[in-house]
């Protein structure tokens, strides 16, 4: 077995009186793809948020590759490699799309004021090298078409999967994934679960998922946590958490 | 009608309450003492008429055809020709021409004109460094003429208290100005929109009191005098050249005239211009010209992305500093004189208004409405009537161009297949 790549221990957030993620403890290891599961409310995306360093948690303590990253601010642990994408997704609408993809890329290219300034060799080399990137992604994603269109007059489907290839820009080692399949359709849903496959089979990419499609979730998952009004209510296999009397209870409903 | 009435009773009061005392009463000075006096028979007459053209205007105006449709009345120009002028191509091919002119101006133009000119090229090159901040990263800095004051006062400083020249301050007050840029940045930019607007303009009316009260060192409201003006390799524009500088006229061997000085001055700042454009140019296509797009549009996108927000806005705040720095520097070369009284709000107001004018983001819109803004303020012959002229402008661009002069869409990387 692989080493957790990210480990979460007792992790609460507190916000005045309202506890919402309460002593969630979440294990993903390398190359594993986890999943969350819960009803609207129950605290996911808390915990992503505070994962990705948007909220400090009150306590708990959340270790990537056994470094504690906790309270460190969000673009710090983005440069370690954990990114998201986001409920509603957040693309700069303004911008074509290919330069959504560069944007993503800044961390990797030569941001030297000068060598921009006088296009210096290296320079030149970098930003051909980011466009490559870029336009394999746009490929990869089937969004050549759509290149030079500002990201704000894609469609939805397209905005999603351009979200996913702006995540991918920064090199991921860790991808989390807010609800990707809301509001796509079932053949989108469809591809989307292949995507996700090769992500990482071919990318080397650790997923965690948040997500309300059943079917999708069960597929896909390898171990999945369920979440009850901010605290773990069970964790497991598809199978066991399929089989979970709580969580029938809670979540998938008596029959 | 009633609700028409209501507006044509108020409209015409507050006609009559602004038009006569600004019209109707005349102040003369007799001895040391004010006179009130009121005007003569025919601006009364005037102020009348105007009223009840107001009156009946808004009375009627739902009946009148087309009245109503005010911003309908704009001089439609095809969408066609609209689009050609905010390409960028485009708008890089009228700077061309500008510049082309601008180089021949002054062996055209009257010494007046070409000091006109010598001052629209400072507000230009404070309109696009403000720019930056304003239009590229999307930050309200109602505290630039901070910036400008440091970078002049550093050439000051220099040239009263170690002797330095010109060319070798200039570099230093850009870096000063940096240096302030970066100081006052850190702890301000946490804040966003309103708030950051606010704490700028604090900043920017700290560094003037500071510089008035410090009067052993800035000499206080009476600021600095005797800054020397720009040297030629060594040669100096002046009559009668310093110790150790020959004349420019002695050296080439031609009569004095003071109108080279004036000459000279204006193509030092058609350089420093020339410099900030090319400079903008290149940011605009650099990765952190995008990085400050996308931080306008969605901060937390940005971090999630491994963007340092900070550092982004920082540069943007340091960078715009820079150009005020340098702008301010030539400012206190080319007076001779600076003064804390230079370096007031309405300064930051005026630089702002240039960058909104003109169209957030254009350059070719920072240079029309430099110029607008300029003409406006040294027409001497309005003087009264000045600042009634700029909110006169300022309510015909709300209405008719939001947008600025002329907007520039954004230069996109495109992806070739």
């Amino acid at each position: 077995m692989s080493r957790p790549l990210l480990e979460v221990r007792g992790l609460c957030m507190r916000f005045g009186g309202l506890l919402a993620v309460n002593g969630v403890n979440l294990s993903v290891r390398e190359g594993q793809i986890v999943s969350m599961i819960g009803p609207n409310g129950a605290g996911k995306t808390t915990v992503f948020n505070c994962l990705n360093g948007f909220y400090r948690p009150t306590s708990g303590e959340i270790l990537l590759d056994g470094e504690p990253i906790q309270g460190l601010p969000g673009h710090r642990i983005a440069c370690k490699g954990v990114v998201r994408t986001f409920q509603n997704v957040r693309l700069f609408k303004e911008m074509t799309a290919v330069e959504n993809l560069l944007v993503a890329q800044h961390q990797h290219i030569n941001t030297n004021f000068f060598a921009g300034l006088f296009k210096t060799p290296g320079y030149r080399q970098s930003e051909r090298a980011a466009m490559g990137r870029a336009a394999e992604w746009l490929e990869r994603m089937s969004l050549t078409e759509v290149a030079n269109r500002p990201a704000g007059t894609l469609a939805y489907g397209q905005q999603r999967r351009l979200e996913i290839a702006r995540c991918m820009m920064t090199r991921p080692r860790l991808l989390m994934l807010d609800e990707p399949a809301a509001g796509l359709n079932p053949r989108e849903t469809e591809d989307l679960k292949t995507l996700i496959g090769q992500l990482r089979d071919e990318h080397g990419v650790t997923v965690l998922l948040i997500e309300h499609d059943m079917k999708l979730v069960m597929s896909i998952s390898e171990r999945i946590l369920v979440i009850n009004q901010g605290a773990p209510l069970a964790e497991g296999t598809p199978v066991e958490i399929r089989a979970n009397p709580d969580v029938i209870k809670a979540y998938l409903g008596e029959t | 009608m009633s609700r028409n009435l209501k507006t044509a009773l108020f409209s015409t009061l507050l006609l009559l309450l602004i038009s006569y005392p600004i019209l109707g009463l005349k102040l003369s000075v007799i001895g040391i003492g004010l006179q009130v006096e009121g005007a003569d028979a025919r601006t009364l007459w005037t102020i009348g008429l105007a009223a009840v053209a107001m009156f009946t205007w808004q009375l009627l105006r739902d009946r009148l055809p087309g009245a109503g449709r005010l911003a309908a009345m704009t001089p439609s120009v095809p969408g066609q020709v609209k689009h050609w002028l905010t390409l960028p191509s485009t708008q890089r091919w009228i700077i061309l021409a500008l510049v082309m002119l601008a180089l021949v101006w002054p062996f055209f133009g009257s010494r007046a004109a070409v000091d006109i000119a010598t001052l629209i090229l400072i507000y230009v090159m404070l309109g696009i460094g403000l720019n930056i901040v304003v239009g590229l990263a999307g930050l309200l800095d109602l505290g630039y003429v901070g910036f400008y004051a440091v970078g002049a006062y550093t050439y000051a400083l220099l040239a009263e208290y170690a002797g330095f020249g010109f060319w070798l301050a200039l570099p230093i007050a850009g870096l000063m100005a940096a240096t302030f840029g970066c100081l006052l940045g850190f702890p301000v930019l946490r804040l966003r929109g309103d708030y950051l607007a606010i704490v700028t303009l604090g900043f920017g009316e700290i560094i003037r009191i500071l510089l008035r009260n410090l009067t052993d060192i800035t000499g206080g409201p009476n600021g600095i005098s005797q800054i020397p003006k720009p040297t030629l390799f060594g040669l100096s524009f002046d009559r009668r050249a310093p110790e150790g500088l020959e004349t420019f006229h002695g050296f080439f061997g031609i009569p004095y005239d003071s109108t080279y000085k004036v000459i000279f001055l204006y193509l030092i700042a058609l350089l420093l211009v020339l410099l900030a454009l090319f400079v903008i140019n290149r940011l605009m296509r650099m990765p952190i010209g995008r990085a400050w797009e996308a931080l306008r549009e969605d901060e937390i996108a940005c971090r999630s992305l491994g963007l340092n927000p900070t550092i982004v806005k920082l540069s943007a705040f340091t960078l715009g500093a820079t150009f005020a720095g340098f702008a301010g520097s030539f400012f206190a070369a080319r007076q001779g004189l600076v003064t804390p009284e230079s370096f007031t709000f309405i300064e930051s107001a005026m630089i702002l208004a240039i960058v909104v004018l003109g169209g957030m983001g254009s350059q070719l819109g920072i240079i029309l409405a430099a110029v607008v803004m300029v003409l406006l303020q040294e027409m001497r012959e309005f003087n009264e009537y000045r600042m009634l002229i700029f909110g006169l402008t300022m309510i015909v661009m709300m209405i008719w161009r939001p947008q600025g002069l002329l907007p520039m869409q954004r230069p996109h990387l495109e992806l070739k297949s």
